[in-house]
C-alpha cells in the first residue's frame, strides 16, 4: 500500500525511511514547501544553524563522530553557496554526506532567476556526486541513491538539487521507498586481490625495517578493531596520519605519533629508514609525504585503499590492494597465519632500538618552566581533565596540530578536524554537531581567536539546542600557523597574521547566553578546565591567553624530505642538521 | 603519446560537463571529445583523445572509471582498433585550380559536397593522421574554413565495448 504524498512530503519521508534523526538547515524561498512538511512531522529534528556553512560543517561532525551520514538542507543560492564550503570539507576528508538543496522552479532554471544558482555546477568538482531532481516521480529514488552513495565506498558528500515546483504541496504521487539500488555504473570493491594479499604478506615478512601507516580510511572503513589485531600480530610500529588518529590507540607503546609535516621525529625518520610500508587506507596527502622525491627512499610500499584513484596517484607503490580496508587486514591476517615465513624478530628488534633512539629526542617536548601559558600545555592539562575520553573537534591552526600532538587519542572517531581542506570555521559548529549526536560525552572545540571568529555565530545555535560543548580558545592574538611560516620563511614580516581589535570573548560568550572565562597563567589552567567541564549543562568558553611565539616543533617545511625535519632549538643549539 | 579513451556513459544531462570538468580540475589535455547516444538510449559513448605519459593516462583512467556515471571504459591504444574522424572543408578555388583540388580530393578519398563558383566543400573521414595530410597537401590553396569531429574508433575485431 503506496501513500500519496507531495513532494516536500517526499523528501522528508525519505529522510525518516533512511534513518535520518538530525537534519541541519536554514530555510528560503526556494524550500519553504519543504520546512512545511518538516513542521508537520516529528520523526526528522531540524536544528536551525546560523549560517549554511555550519549546516554541514555541523552534518559533517555528526557523521564523522557516528560514521552515519549527515544531512544537510539549505535554500538555493546564497544558502547552496554559503553551504559550498563545508560540502568541499567532507569531500576532501571523504564524509558522507547528503546535501539537499532548494533550486528556483524548474521553469526559470537558467534565466538568472531571484536566488537562482547552478548547483549542480557549482559543486561538481566537490561532490562524490549530485543529481538535479526534475520529477515529482523521482524524488524517492533519487534520495535513496544519494544515501547509498554518499555512505559506500569511498563516502563523500551527494548534493541533490530540488526546484521548487517538484516540491509543491499540490502535487502528490504515489510513495514508495525503494529497498534496495540498482546502479549499473556504481560498484564499490569489497575483497581484496587474493594474489596481490600473497604479495603483500611476503613482502610484510621479508621485512626488516617495517612502517604501518595507518589513515583516515580505516576510521572511516570501521576497521579499527581490525588495524589493532593485525599490528599487534606483526608488532611493527604503528604511525598514523592527521586524519587517522585514535584508529590506532595512540598510548600503545606501537604507537609512534603522527607523521608528516608536524609528525613526530621517530614517525618520519621511521618512515624515511623503513624497508617496508604498508599504507592503509591513507593517500600519501603531500602534508604527510613532504617531497615525493626524497619519500621513503628504501622502501618498498604495499598500499590498501578501496579508491583505485587513491593508488599510484603520487608515488609508486609496489603492491596495491583495492578493497574494504577491514575485508583486506582480515585477509592478511589469515595469510600471514598460512605463510612459510615468519617475521624476522632480530631485525625486527634492532629497528624497534633504532626507534626508541629516534624517540629518546623527545621532539615534542617544549617549555614547561614559562611564566606564559603554553598552547601544549593547555591540551595537556585538557586530555588529564577530560581524562582522555573527550571527543575534540577543532579548527584549522597550530592550535589543530597542537591538539593532534597532544591529546593522544585510544579510539576513533573521537578527532574531529577539517584535515583535507583545512577548513577554519569547522570547529564550533563541528562540535555543536558531535554533541547532538553524543549528548552524554565531553565536547570540546580546541580553536584559535582566529578560527572561531569564522563561526561564532553558532554560538546563538549551541543556545537554541542545549550543546554544553567546551571552547578552548588557544588565544596568541595572532593567525598562528601563518605568523609561524612567515617567521621560519618570510625572515618575520608578519604581514595581516595579527589580530587587531579582537572582541572580549567572556562577554561575547555572556552575550549569547554562555559561560566565558579568561585564563591568563599557568596555575589557573586546571582549575579552569574542571570548572568548565563540571558544568554539564553549559557551553563554556575558555579563552586562554597563550605564549604568541610559540611554535608547531617538529616541523617539515615545503618542499623538504621527512629526513629533513626542522626540531626544537634547544639551549641555543640547532639539533635538526647533525641528527639528520 | 596519444590516448584513445573510449567512454560508455549514462546519458543524462550534465554527464558530459562531469568528464570535462574533471579535465580542467585536474589539469588533462583534452585533445577531442566527441558523444553521441548509442543504440541503448540511456547511454552514450564518448571518444576522448588526450596525451600523457603513462602516469598521467593510469590516473584519467581511474578518475573517469571513478565517476558515477561513467558505466565502462577502455583505452583503445591499448588494442588493435580503427580509428575515423569526420572532417568537412572549404576551400577557395580558381578557375586554374578547381581541378587539382577535386583531384586531390579524389586522391584522398575525400568527396565534394558543395559546390559555388569559388569554392569546394569537402568531406572526408579517415584517421587523424590522414585528415592532417590532406590539410597539408592542399595548404597551398586557401583554406576558409575546416571543422572537424575529433577521433572515434571501435576494437577491431570480437573486442568491444558493451555491457
Amino acid at each position: 500500500m503506496s501513500v500519496e504524498l507531495s513532494g516536500g512530503q517526499i523528501v522528508v519521508r525519505c529522510l525518516k525511511d533512511e534513518g535520518v534523526e538530525l537534519l541541519f538547515g536554514y530555510p528560503g524561498g526556494a524550500v519553504l514547501h519543504l520546512y512545511d512538511a518538516i513542521f508537520q512531522q516529528d520523526d526528522v529534528q531540524h536544528i536551525l544553524v546560523r549560517h549554511e556553512q555550519a549546516a554541514t560543517h555541523a552534518a559533517d561532525a555528526y557523521a564523522r563522530a557516528t560514521g552515519k551520514p549527515g544531512v544537510v538542507l539549505v535554500t538555493s543560492g546564497p544558502g547552496a553557496t554559503n553551504a559550498v564550503t563545508g560540502i568541499a570539507t567532507a569531500y576532501m576528508d571523504s564524509i558522507p554526506l547528503v546535501v539537499i538543496s532548494g533550486q528556483v522552479p524548474s521553469a526559470v532554471i537558467g534565466s538568472d532567476a531571484f536566488q537562482e544558482v547552478d548547483m549542480v555546477g557549482i559543486t561538481r568538482p566537490c561532490v562524490k556526486h549530485n543529481f538535479l531532481v526534475n520529477n515529482v516521480a523521482d524524488i524517492a529514488e533519487t534520495m535513496k541513491k544519494a544515501f547509498h552513495v554518499a555512505t559506500t565506498g569511498r563516502p563523500g558528500p551527494v548534493v541533490v538539487d530540488i526546484p521548487k515546483d517538484i516540491t509543491d504541496p499540490k502535487i502528490k504521487v504515489p510513495y514508495v521507498y525503494p529497498e534496495s539500488v540498482n546502479m549499473r555504473s556504481y560498484e564499490p570493491p569489497r575483497e581484496g586481490d587474493q594474489r596481490q594479499v600473497q604479495k603483500a604478506v611476503d613482502l610484510l615478512l621479508s621485512a626488516k625495517r617495517p612502517m604501518i601507516y595507518s589513515g583516515g580510511g580505516v576510521v572511516l572503513g570501521e576497521a579499527s578493531e581490525e588495524l589493532r589485531t593485525f599490528s599487534r600480530q606483526l608488532g611493527y610500529p604503528v604511525t598514523s596520519t592527521l586524519m587517522g588518529l585514535g584508529a590506532f590507540p595512540a598510548t600503545d607503546s606501537q604507537f609512534i605519533g603522527m607523521l608528516g609535516m608536524h609528525g613526530t621525529y621517530e614517525s618520519n625518520m621511521g618512515m624515511h629508514e623503513s624497508d617496508v610500508i604498508i599504507a592503509i587506507g591513507s593517500r600519501f596527502d603531500d602534508r604527510v609525504t613532504g617531497k615525493l622525491a626524497d619519500f621513503c627512499p628504501y622502501a618498498k610500499i604495499i598500499h590498501i585503499d578501496i579508491d583505485p584513484a587513491s593508488i599510484a596517484k603520487t608515488v609508486k607503490v609496489d603492491v596495491p590492494i583495492v578493497g574494504e580496508v577491514g575485508i583486506v587486514l582480515k585477509q592478511l591476517m589469515a595469510e600471514i597465519n598460512v605463510n612459510g615465513s615468519r617475521i624476522d624478530t632480530e631485525a625486527l628488534a634492532a629497528w624497534w632500538d633504532q626507534i626508541k633512539e629516534w624517540q629518546s629526542v623527545n621532539c615534542l617536548e617544549y617549555d614547561r618552566e614559562s611564566e606564559l601559558i603554553k598552547p601544549q600545555y593547555a591540551v595537556e592539562q585538557l586530555y588529564k581533565v577530560t581524562a582522555g575520553n573527550a571527543f575534540i573537534t577543532s579548527d584549522v591552526g597550530q592550535h589543530q596540530m597542537y591538539a593532534a600532538q597532544f591529546y593522544p587519542f585510544d579510539e576513533p572517531r573521537r578527532w574531529i578536524n577539517s584535515g583535507g581542506l583545512g577548513t577554519m570555521g569547522f570547529g564550533l559548529p563541528a562540535a555543536i554537531g558531535v554533541k547532538l549526536a553524543h549528548p552524554d560525552a565531553d565536547v570540546a572545540c580546541i580553536t584559535g581567536e582566529a578560527s572561531i571568529q569564522m563561526c561564532i555565530q553558532e554560538l546563538s545555535t549551541a543556545q537554541q539546542y542545549q550543546t554544553p560543548v567546551k571552547i578552548i580558545n588557544l588565544n596568541n592574538r595572532y593567525m598562528g600557523m601563518v605568523r609561524q611560516w612567515q617567521e621560519f620563511s618570510y625572515q618575520g614580516r608578519y604581514s595581516h597574521s595579527y589580530l587587531e581589535a579582537l572582541p572580549d570573548f567572556v562577554k561575547l560568550a555572556e552575550a549569547y547566553g554562555h559561560v566565558g572565562m579568561r585564563i591568563e597563567k599557568p596555575e589557573d589552567v586546571t582549575p579552569a578546565l574542571e570548572e568548565a567541564f563540571a558544568m554539564k549543562d553549559r557551553t563554556v568558553f575558555l579563552d586562554i591567553i597563550t605564549d604568541q611565539k610559540e611554535n608547531v616543533y617538529p616541523m617539515i617545511e615545503a618542499g623538504k624530505g621527512h629526513h629533513d625535519m626542522r626540531l626544537r632549538v634547544a639551549s641555543g643549539t640547532p639539533i635538526d642538521r647533525e641528527l639528520a | 603519446m596519444r590516448h584513445i579513451i573510449s567512454i560508455l556513459i549514462e546519458n543524462e544531462s550534465g554527464a558530459l560537463s562531469r568528464v570535462a570538468g574533471l579535465f580542467s580540475a585536474r589539469g588533462y589535455n583534452i585533445e577531442s571529445l566527441t558523444v553521441a547516444p548509442t543504440d541503448d538510449v540511456t547511454l552514450s559513448r564518448m571518444t576522448l583523445v588526450t596525451r600523457g605519459s603513462d602516469d598521467v593516462i593510469e590516473q584519467i583512467v581511474k578518475q573517469l572509471n571513478k565517476l558515477i556515471d561513467v558505466v565502462k571504459l577502455t583505452d583503445l591504444a591499448d588494442v588493435v582498433h580503427v580509428e575515423r574522424e569526420l572532417m568537412l572543408i572549404k576551400v577557395r578555388t580558381e578557375p586554374s585550380s578547381r581541378a587539382e583540388i577535386k583531384r586531390m580530393a579524389d586522391i584522398f578519398r575525400g568527396k565534394v559536397i558543395d559546390v559555388t563558383s569559388n569554392s569546394y566543400m569537402v568531406e572526408m573521414t579517415g584517421s587523424s593522421d590522414k585528415l592532417d595530410a590532406f590539410v597539408a597537401a592542399i595548404s597551398t590553396h586557401h583554406i576558409i574554413e575546416i571543422v572537424r569531429t575529433g577521433a572515434t574508433g571501435l576494437p577491431r575485431g570480437s573486442g568491444s565495448l558493451i555491457l
